[in-house]
């Protein structure tokens, strides 16, 4: 099936919000721009409007001009919409301004000064806070979780073999291909004026709850909707609310429409990022490798403010054992409270930080022990029946044994490594290696978030018989719509041609959940395929329930006797039987399901340079039931793709806790030339309780690169790096130190 | 302003440029050839990277023009970006100014006075300052005809292509010793301006056995001067340019082994 908007956007018929005309509800539309901190933490003196400007020309919007709290409404409401007087990072929104000419409204905001009296910030999450840096409790610790299994101190004290590491990962920025954007107007409704939202998003129902929340406002007044939007990766899960709420505020104080875009070197430096990590292992092992306790410690860099860090950290910390088995586990995370720019969702969502550095610690077990890195994996991989770390006895049938096994297999393993050995004997200056990774992704929300979160979908029938899919979840590149439109189809022997998935729109679509966590095909896809089956039997009657053209005849034949009248039908999600998760004590099913991989990474490094080059990269993926490949194989190349990138060169660089290389000059993503041939191998195992037997594809792709990567590199040059990005700059000391 | 690809870059954003006043040469059709004499090679003020790299004589006499200006940017900056830009600009960074100053290139400067010519290694006075007197354009830039038996070019960026120079060298070894050294090594990103390597040349012609790649760390740290900055650091690029000599050079020079 070919993607439904895809020659809208081959041919730039689909517009971002940038490119819209000023037309219809945005005639006469101002631009916005933000005031913004110039230091990493403070007390505001005063916001000086430079001189040169006619001001009472411009609107401007202060804290005082919101009219319910001056909250980012999220998980604890701490992030103010603008600074209150006080500012905690660096590019921290402080004012609003809006004018119709964007030139001069740009050099209007290049004139103001926020004077700030300084206060000593905290820009190193590792290093303990000074008592003049706390600025949280007593410690500046945002969220302190544990898992606990069995007693690793009693194995330790009697270990035959302990091997301990520390490893770094980076933050890195999402890069999607269209920057933050937003416009905001108010239309009448019956019960008032509607602050009408439209914009660049993945979550509607986030937008509308912020916007509810501090505009003080029901969402018959608030209305949401997404427009075409070029590219998420988690970086407009939550920023979408911020920018969603400095139009709206805009808007009411000019009562005019208000669109604001930012540029890249804005969307940079002021944007959320993945958390930079340092996690810590100890972990004791037999002389064959086999795990016999883990002590994992995981420490996150949350930003300045708490937004979404408790949730990243707990996903990080149920993946930070790996895929393996294991009696006594102790891992402990905390998220640290700092001064930079709040870190937010990227794709993998704190479990590629934590695979990266328990990935990287098995084959230095390996290195250790003289065994392969193969060997130890063969050794601990889980088998159904076994337990993670948080108990919960893995299921389902996907063999992650035989999975390892054709992965090698597929790549001809033993032969890339001969190869690559006598490569480098002959050559100068170049150096072959061979790295692999075998990782899990949990799908869906964490422990009981799918039972909180409630979802809903509802499909209509509509006059003409064919179907529209009403859900919250969106297009952002990924290929929703067209999977939604499959999923659809297939449940009710459909053409595609007869089914409709509209742009979300508060006001016409139920909340099935934000787009994030691998969860859309699996949980939203299922609810898509139970409400269609619950219309076509509440139209066949207590018979069999109708499908084709028998379901589209009846809902012809209801719309004709219920004329003008509206056919829906609702599925509410329902979590899978037996899944039940402690989120106090972090024991039990942690995800309903995981999706497998298995990563294997060719790289050259280059002695001149310490410049590495993934030469060929192998994929190898159980995510259930494929129900597109094209749009599968490309969720797991783009994963790779944006992994390559985070574990080699995507290098934040900060100066006064400010983004230094907020540019895509210097910001240095991979162009094509960068990246090699990604061969992607699919497992599928049909999961009985995700859409179409699918499990999710979104995230796992980020997970095994990095480390694949890395340990490639240390099989290539014998060094042992520990930290990405692994730049060149990082790498060549390493290589000067290695004989 | 010829091709524009320096300025046109941050054009949106930086509202203080678009308040400056431009001289747009790129209509003026004179300036735009190329154009060969029995002695050297002219390179207009409006030829571009592609101009060049379309042409097969530059390409066999002078082939560190065609190495350089594949690595600049991507096809849409070649096509529009000229070698008299790369000079005026000033980058240290710069891609087309080190292989035109390791064939010993002098620029022609030319204003309502009259024209002069100066050596291209004695055009910069600092970092993005140069001889240039504001009334003056450069008009051509001349490459004199000689042979060379030896001639390499390295641009190390942060990626494969798309890239800023991080650090960067072109050499050429002159054929028939027509001048005492026949070494030119010339290293950018390195110092505040791209820059000729006399310690280094000096080196190479001394006879001095050269048997790994910090063997060449004293003549370097008499030639540059590297910093760290948002690209690189001073460390990795010294580092990398004795990687870069040794390994370019090792088996063309007789006295690296």
């Amino acid at each position: 099936m070919l993607r439904i908007e895809g020659l809208s956007k081959l041919c730039g018929a689909e517009r971002y919000l940038d490119d819209e005309p000023l037309e219809g509800p945005l005639k006469g539309c101002l631009w916005g721009m933000t005031v913004r901190s110039p230091v990493s933490r403070g007390r505001i003196r005063d916001i000086v409007y430079g001189a040169g400007f006619n001001w009472s020309e411009f609107v401007v919007v202060t804290p005082d001009d919101i009219p319910g709290p001056n909250e980012t409404y999220l998980i604890e409401n701490d992030q103010p919409v603008l600074a209150p007087g006080y500012v905690r990072h660096m590019h921290e929104p402080v004012a609003l301004i809006a004018h119709a000419d964007r030139d001069l409204l740009r050099r209007a905001l290049a004139s103001i000064r926020v004077q700030v009296d300084p206060e000593p910030p905290v820009l190193d999450f590792r290093v303990p806070p000074r008592p003049e840096q706390i600025q949280r409790g007593t410690d500046n610790v945002i969220k302190q979780l544990r898992i606990c299994k069995g007693d690793v101190e009693k194995v330790f004290a009697t270990a035959p073999i302990i091997v301990e590491g520390e490893y770094e990962t980076g933050a890195q920025e999402h890069v999607y291909i269209e920057n933050n954007a937003m416009a905001a107007w108010i239309e009448d409704g019956p019960a008032g004026d509607v602050v009408v939202v439209r914009g660049s998003m993945q979550c509607p129902y986030y937008v509308l709850n912020a916007v509810k929340h501090a505009l003080k406002r029901d969402e018959t007044r608030v209305r949401i909707m997404q427009s075409p939007t070029g590219g998420g990766f988690g970086g407009k899960e939550d920023y979408p609310s911020t920018i969603a709420l400095h139009a709206a505020l805009l808007a009411l104080k000019a009562q005019k429409p208000v669109k604001i875009v930012y540029d890249r070197s804005e969307d940079m430096a002021a944007t959320t990022k993945r958390h930079p990590s340092l996690v810590r292992h100890k972990t004791a092992v037999d002389r064959n490798g086999r795990l016999l306790a883990q002590k994992i410690e995981v420490i996150l860099d949350g930003g300045a403010y708490v937004t979404l860090s408790p949730v990243v950290l707990s996903r990080g910390i149920i993946h930070a054992a790996g895929p393996y088995s294991c009696d006594h586990v102790l891992i402990e995370g905390r998220a640290m409270l700092t001064n930079s720019v709040p870190y937010g969702a990227f794709r993998g969502f704190g479990a590629p930080q934590t695979i990266f550095a328990v990935e990287r610690h098995m084959d230095r077990i390996a290195q250790k022990l003289g065994i392969s890195p193969l060997e130890v994996r063969r050794v601990n991989l889980l088998k159904d029946g076994q337990t993670t770390s948080t108990q919960q006895t893995i299921c389902g049938g996907t063999d992650r044994h035989a999975l390892l096994e054709r992965a090698l297999g597929e790549t001809d393993y033993a032969r890339l490594l001969a190869q690559a050995e006598e490569f480098n004997r002959e050559h100068p200056y170049l150096r072959r290696g061979v790295g692999i990774a075998t990782v899990l992704h949990g799908a869906g929300f964490t422990g009981n978030g799918e039972v909180y979160l409630n979802s809903k979908v509802d499909v209509a029938g509509l006059p003409d018989g064919r179907l529209e899919v009403l859900a919250a979840s969106t297009e952002m590149g990924q290929g929703t719509n067209t999977v939604f439109t499959r999923l659809a189809a297939d449940a009710a022997d459909y053409a595609t041609d007869d089914v409709l998935v509209g742009m979300p729109d508060t006001f016409r679509v139920p909340n099935s959940g934000p787009t994030v966590a691998s969860r859309t095909v699996m949980v939203v896809g299922k609810l898509i395929e139970r409400a269609i089956s619950d219309l076509a039997a509440q139209l066949g009657g207590g018979g069999s329930p109708l499908r084709g053209k028998a379901l589209k005849d009846a809902i012809i034949a209801w719309h004709r006797v219920n004329g003008g009248g509206s056919l829906k039908a609702r599925a509410t999600y329902t979590p899978p039987p037996n899944v039940k998760f402690d989120d106090k004590k972090y024991i039990g099913d942690a995800y309903a399901t995981f999706a497998w991989g298995v990563c294997v990474a060719h790289v050259e490094v280059d002695l001149r340079t310490a410049a590495v080059r993934v030469l060929h990269f192998t994929s190898l993926q159980d995510i259930g039931k494929v129900i597109n490949p094209t749009l599968a194989r490309g969720q797991v190349q783009g994963g790779t793709v944006q992994a390559i990138g985070w574990a080699l060169s995507e290098e934040l660089k900060f100066k006064d806790g400010g983004m230094a290389n907020n540019s895509l000059t210097n910001y240095i993503i991979p162009t094509s030339d960068d990246v090699p041939p990604i061969r992607v191998l699919f497992h599928e195992n049909p999961y009985e309780h995700g859409g179409g037997g699918a499990k999710g594809v979104g995230e796992l792709p980020m997970d095994g690169p990095a480390p694949a990567i890395l340990n490639a590199v240390a099989h290539a040059t014998g060094c042992d790096p520990l930290a990405i990005p692994l730049t060149p700059e990082r790498l060549m000391p390493l290589l000067e130190a290695t004989p | 302003m010829a091709g524009a690809t320096d300025l046109l870059v941050h054009w949106p954003i930086r509202p203080e440029a678009q308040d400056k006043t431009y001289l747009d040469l790129s209509a003026i059709s004179e300036l735009r050839p190329f154009r060969w004499t029995d002695v050297s090679l002219h390179i207009g003020a409006l030829t571009t990277y592609w101009d060049i790299l379309r042409d097969p004589q530059t390409r066999a006499e002078f082939p560190l023009l065609h190495e350089a200006a594949r690595q600049v940017g991507a096809i849409q900056i070649q096509s529009r970006g000229t070698w008299a830009g790369n000079i005026a600009n000033g980058s240290p960074a710069a891609d087309g100014v080190p292989v035109l100053l390791a064939y010993d290139a002098s620029v022609v400067l030319t204003s309502m006075a009259g024209s002069r010519e100066i050596p291209l290694r004695e055009y910069y006075t600092g970092y993005r300052n140069s001889v240039r007197r504001s009334d003056e354009l450069i008009t051509s830039i001349i490459l004199p005809r000689r042979r060379y038996d030896f001639s390499v070019f390295h641009k190390v960026g942060a990626r494969r292509a798309q890239a800023i120079t991080k650090v960067g060298i072109a050499v050429t070894r002159e054929a028939g010793a027509r001048a005492a050294n026949p070494w030119r090594v010339v290293a950018s990103s390195v110092a505040a301006t791209v820059r000729r390597c006399p310690a280094i040349e000096a080196f190479l012609a001394s006879g001095a056995l050269v048997r790994v790649p910090s063997d060449f760390f004293a003549s370097i740290d008499a030639d540059i001067r590297p910093i760290d900055d948002i690209r690189s650091t001073a460390s990795y690029r010294r580092t990398v340019l004795a990687r870069l000599l040794y390994h370019s050079l090792r088996g063309v020079s007789a006295t690296v082994v």
